[in-house]
């Protein structure tokens, strides 16, 4: 199912095998999470541009099927564990968007109060438990969450999505032999877009794929997908889950796909090849998707229908975000410990 | 809409315009690039979020705009008109605009845990934490660590503060003479006479080195010389003095001595001098300027509701300044008859510690010693002194050019700012003056 | 009421809480089947099997973040750093991870969790298994931080910090595992954020953690036999949270501070104890606070270059002596 994957190529050929049918109401479900991402982070970079998002932010512009395909093949219980890169994946499992925008904005509305920012969007009611910023860390936290579902034996897997700089640091071995040895279930899905910050990962790594590359020294399977179509990730990661559900240990799956924007805001990405990023905008999951609804038979009515309804509810949030007030001073002080509060001292 | 300079990083704060990819007038699309712009980091295409008319650019290629400064001003479509000019918006620095400033010293006092009986010493007393509190700082200070060649303990500064021990009373028993806790525990109940002091003393080996043997006889320094040192030393440390000069035309006052005088109530009645006159005229200004007849207590000022006066007395070794009470209600006989008793008892060694305290200020006259104008210390916790020079008789400009002798009177004020600012001291002796050159002191 | 090493203290805190409570469980190198690389856990996996007392590879990252995310879901796990000083290759846990999770999330992930790491000189291990490092984490807000000296305080500060709703870093001392001390019977669960005064004075007060803390009270007993200086010991045990009203309320009361750390100079817990209480309590010090450390070098080996820079029971009482005495 491995794929060829250059630098140079921005289409790679989809790898969609025979897998899970993939029905209509799916399939609707999987378009509206990538418009929501799509949308929102287009509108998350206007508010940026508006000086309304303050700090940093990275986006996940054009790379909205990894985490459309993945939250579409979890269950309510399943775990998310995100990366700084974290918007998509915690959208995708459906944390209101107002909550994640006003958090970007540094809201009183926002999902953390503006206590921790864009890199670190955490929704525990959702599963979503936490964007980590330091590449690596999550990968053991996200074995430790596996570990306690394979402890308890609570049915649950956990889904850690990392980028393709992660692959040379040493959590990621670390973790993913510690997966492997304790058998957790626990779903790895790297987003390779690349590059790392600002250099290509090619250049940097000694293997080919970055992550599918290590699969077999941690005793796994080398899967590679074309991270651009959302139902070849959908079908990948499906599969992964119901091994990790049944107990059949830990996946490793290596998403191609593209970053549209910069690694974050202040990066205007120049060091891409001309025509690079025009050829993987050919290859656009929102569109990709689109056309394929439209050839199955979906009304482009009905598509249209999604669109106008994800693009009205953004609206109605930015508005409630620019309109909610900042937080109160008192969270300066509140849960540095458990008690709620700060005191180090008596 | 506005469209604004973009923060093009976490520690950038301003962008040049690069190039303008369009002109006023132009038509816009949403997501079209607008404008490029540079910063010492990087440089980036800045797109429109909005469809509309390019109707203003307020920052030209190669100019530089702060993040928020309104670059350009889009018409939108459907939208009635352009939006108004809009100040642009500040970014705060990082780390910045969030308060975190220290606070102000903790006002809650910790007098109550100071006041438990000294043998004892107080044991620490737990507060509530405060945000921008994780650790107290003391409510007050307790003096200077080195006073002349003495080195205190903090403990004993605090210890000597509480039990009213003067240091200058006492031998210090730690390290190189310092004075430390145990010292000032077993000066308590021996109250504050001045006693002789045999301190070693580096300081004073240091300075009679530096003169020839045989050329000085050496004084020792009694507690009275000490006591002076130590708390003028302290005034001139702690206290922000400053200082305001005035000449006061004494004819009339002069005169309305003169007449007392020569209507004695009985012949045995001692005659009014000077002085006696100005702590009367003292006294009645400091009451017509409240807010100066106040002292400076730390956290509090305490702003007195009568006017008592100190007054400055040579005696043998030294001076002292007992305070004539109310000075303001009493007749110049009873305080000409206050400050007759003082001097007696000051000669006698006989003022006692109540009669040395209260009051907001002090006169201190050398005008008998014809010194025509100085300036006095603050006696602490004193917030004024007044410096009373000699009366001479000065010619003076006349209002019509010519030249005529007026009896004069320079007075300096020494006012300690925390209490008395330049115009409130101004103020008190625009209202001596007053008083002085129109007497009507009963 | 039995006699205890400081080692079996720490399996019996352990197995106390493994006991009383399933979510507990325990990972770490060689600390199952082997029973631990100090013998501090030896017996555990018999008594509560392969799923709740687990060997790991030598990947302390993975044992720290594996904590955490159990520690985040629903468990609360014991996780053993074999070598406090191993705390460096895996320090991102401590420094960004749990440290900060709940604060960054506005209180939606906690992490009940408890390191346990063996610190401290006086095995002849060298520079890179000898130190004292408790203030590598003191600095960092949202972590607590535990060092017992003897073993009725290892097994109810242990089962404190297991119970504890906030991450706990808990230092036990290498030299301290052989000896031995009453240990009452039963359940025991002390209480974190609380100082214990060992021995009462009033002419000053000395400030220890762990191995310094019987070095102190033989310091201060022959202070007073040799000198006529009676000191106050204390033993600090929790430094994050920091029993300021123990410890101030002593210095209220003697008026001069000294602490024994073993760490290097530089940056050690005893310098926060002294600025706060130069800033507090200044009007209390009737003399200079004293430091008395390991100076700012790394360990050596050699028994008797260790031996020398460790603060010993000479050095405290002659410093102690010279200050009061000058």
């Amino acid at each position: 199912m491995a794929v060829q994957h250059s630098r140079s190529d921005a289409s790679p050929a989809a790898s969609v095998t025979a897998g899970e049918k993939i029905d209509s109401q799916l399939a609707l479900r999987i378009y509206r999470l990538l418009v929501e991402i799509r949308e929102a982070e287009q509108r998350a970079y206007d508010l940026f541009l508006q000086n309304l998002v303050k700090g940093t932010s990275h986006l996940s512009l054009g790379q909205e099927a990894v985490a459309a395909g993945c939250a579409a093949a979890m269950r309510p219980g399943d775990l998310s564990f995100c990366t700084y890169r974290g918007h998509a994946h915690t959208l995708a499992r459906g944390v209101p968007v107002e909550k994640v925008l006003g958090e970007l904005m540094g809201r009183d509305n926002g999902l953390m109060r503006g206590k921790g920012g864009s890199m670190h969007l955490t929704s525990v009611e959702h599963g979503v438990m936490g964007s980590y910023a330091i590449i690596g860390a999550h990968l053991p936290i996200a074995c430790g969450a596996a570990w306690r579902a394979q402890y308890k034996g609570q049915g649950d897997v956990t889904a850690c999505f990392f980028g393709d700089g992660t692959t040379n640091i040493g959590a990621f071995h670390e973790a993913l032999n510690f997966a492997a040895v304790w058998k957790l279930p626990v779903v790895f899905v790297c987003e390779n877009n690349l590059y790392m910050e600002y250099t290509p990962i090619a250049d940097m790594t000694a293997v080919k794929d970055p992550a599918a590359g290590r699969a077999s020294a941690y005793g796994l399977e080398s899967i590679i997908v074309d991270g651009q179509d959302a139902d070849a990730v959908y079908r990948a990661a499906k599969k992964a889950f119901d091994k990790a559900r049944a107990g059949g240990g830990p996946s490793l799956i290596e998403c191609l796909t593209y970053r549209y924007s910069g690694h974050s805001r202040a990066d205007p990405a120049k060091y891409r090849p001309e025509g690079e990023l025009e050829r993987w905008k050919q290859r656009d999951p929102v569109k990709i998707y689109r056309v394929r609804l439209l050839d199955s038979g979906v009304a482009e009515s009905v598509i249209a229908q999604i669109e106008a309804d994800v693009k009205q509810k953004l609206d109605k949030a930015t508005e409630a975000c620019k309109a909610a007030g900042p937080p109160s001073d008192e969270l300066i002080w509140t849960d540095v410990y458990a008690d709620g509060g700060w005191a180090w001292r008596n | 809409m506005d469209v604004l300079m973009p923060q093009l990083g976490e520690t950038v704060d301003e962008g040049k315009v690069l190039i303008w990819y369009k002109k006023v007038g132009d038509k816009v699309e949403p997501g079209e690039n607008l404008f490029e712009i540079e910063t010492e980091k990087v440089s980036m295409e800045v797109p429109s979020t909005v469809g509309g008319v390019l109707t203003e650019i307020r920052v030209d290629v190669d100019e530089t705009a702060p993040v928020g400064a309104v670059v350009a001003v889009i018409a939108e479509e459907g939208a009635e008109t352009a939006t108004a000019p809009s100040a642009p918006q500040p970014v705060a620095a990082p780390g910045a605009g969030v308060g975190l400033k220290p606070d102000p010293q903790d006002a809650v006092g910790r007098a109550s845990a100071r006041q438990q009986p000294p043998v004892a010493p107080p044991t620490y007393v737990a507060r509530k934490l405060e945000p921008f509190k994780e650790v107290f700082t003391p409510e007050r200070n307790y003096g200077p660590a080195h006073v002349g060649d003495v080195q205190t303990t903090p403990y004993a500064r605090r210890l000597a503060s509480e039990l009213g021990v003067n240091l200058s009373t006492v031998r210090g028993s730690g390290p190189d003479g310092r004075i430390v806790g145990k010292d000032i525990e077993a000066q308590r109940g021996k109250g504050t006479q001045p006693q002789a002091t045999t301190r070693s003393s580096s300081g004073l080996e240091q300075i009679k080195a530096l003169y020839e043997p045989g050329t000085y006889e050496e004084q020792p320094v009694d507690g009275m010389r000490r006591a002076i040192a130590r708390r003028l030393t302290e005034s001139k440390q702690t206290i922000p003095h400053f200082y305001l000069t005035i000449d006061l035309d004494v004819d009339a006052l002069m005169a309305a001595r003169e007449q007392r005088n020569s209507a004695l109530p009985s012949p045995t009645t001692p005659k009014l001098s000077v002085n006696d006159m100005i702590i009367k005229a003292w006294a009645m200004a400091l009451r017509a300027v409240p807010r100066a007849n106040a002292v400076w207590a730390e956290d509090s000022i305490l702003q007195l509701n009568r006017a008592d006066i100190g007054v400055a007395i040579a005696v043998d070794g030294g001076l002292v300044t007992p305070v004539v009470r109310a000075a303001d209600t009493k007749s110049v006989w009873d305080i000409s008859r206050d400050v007759k008793d003082f001097a007696a008892r000051a000669r006698g060694k006989k003022l006692k510690a109540a009669d040395l305290q209260g009051g907001a200020s002090a006169i201190s006259n050398l005008g008998m010693f014809g010194v025509r104008e100085f300036s006095a210390i603050i006696n602490p916790p004193q917030s004024t002194v007044l410096a009373v020079g000699a009366v001479q008789r000065r010619p003076i400009e006349k209002a019509d050019g010519g030249v005529r002798f007026a009896t004069l009177m320079t007075v300096t004020l020494s006012c300690d700012h925390r209490v008395v600012d330049g115009a409130l001291g101004a103020e008190l002796l625009a209202a001596l003056r007053d008083i002085v050159q129109q007497p009507r002191l009963p | 009421m039995a006699e205890l090493t400081y080692r079996d203290a720490v399996a019996r805190g352990i197995a106390q809480e493994m006991s009383r409570d399933p979510d507990v469980v325990f990972l770490g190198e060689d600390v199952a089947k082997p029973g631990g690389a100090f013998k501090a856990s030896v017996g555990l996996l018999e008594q509560f099997g392969p799923l709740r007392v687990r060997d790991t590879p030598i990947s302390e990252q993975a044992i720290l973040g594996a904590a955490m995310g159990a520690a985040m879901t629903g468990l609360k796990p014991i996780a053993e750093i074999m070598f406090s000083d191993f705390l460096a290759v895996c320090f991102d846990y401590f420094a960004n991870e749990f440290s900060k999770s709940r604060y960054m999330t506005n209180g939606q992930v906690k992490c009940p969790l408890v390191v346990r790491t063996g610190n401290g000189a006086g095995s002849r291990f060298g520079a890179q298994h000898s130190q004292s490092v408790e203030n590598w984490v003191m600095m960092i807000p949202g972590l607590k931080v535990v060092a017992p000296s003897s073993p009725a305080d290892v097994v109810g500060l242990l089962a404190a910090a297991i119970r504890d709703p906030d991450p706990v870093v808990f230092f036990e001392h290498k030299s301290l595992y052989p000896t031995k001390g009453e240990v009452p019977d039963g359940e025991i669960v002390d209480k974190l954020g609380t100082a214990k005064i060992l021995r009462p004075g009033k002419d000053a007060t000395i400030l220890a953690l762990a191995y310094m803390v019987p070095r102190a009270v033989a310091a201060a007993d022959k202070l007073k036999q040799e000198h006529g200086i009676d000191c106050e010991v204390i033993d600090v045990r929790s430094l994050v949270p920091l029993d300021t009203q123990t410890i101030l309320g002593s210095l209220s009361r003697t008026h001069r501070m000294f602490t024994v750390e073993e760490n290097p100079r530089l940056c050690g817990w005893g310098a926060e104890l002294v600025s706060i209480a130069a800033e507090e309590l200044f009007y209390d010090l009737d003399g200079p606070p004293i430091r008395i450390t390991t100076p700012h070098i790394p360990l050596p080996s050699a028994a008797n270059l260790e031996d020398q820079v460790l603060p010993t029971v000479d050095r405290i009482v002659a410093t102690v002596h010279r200050s009061l005495n000058s």
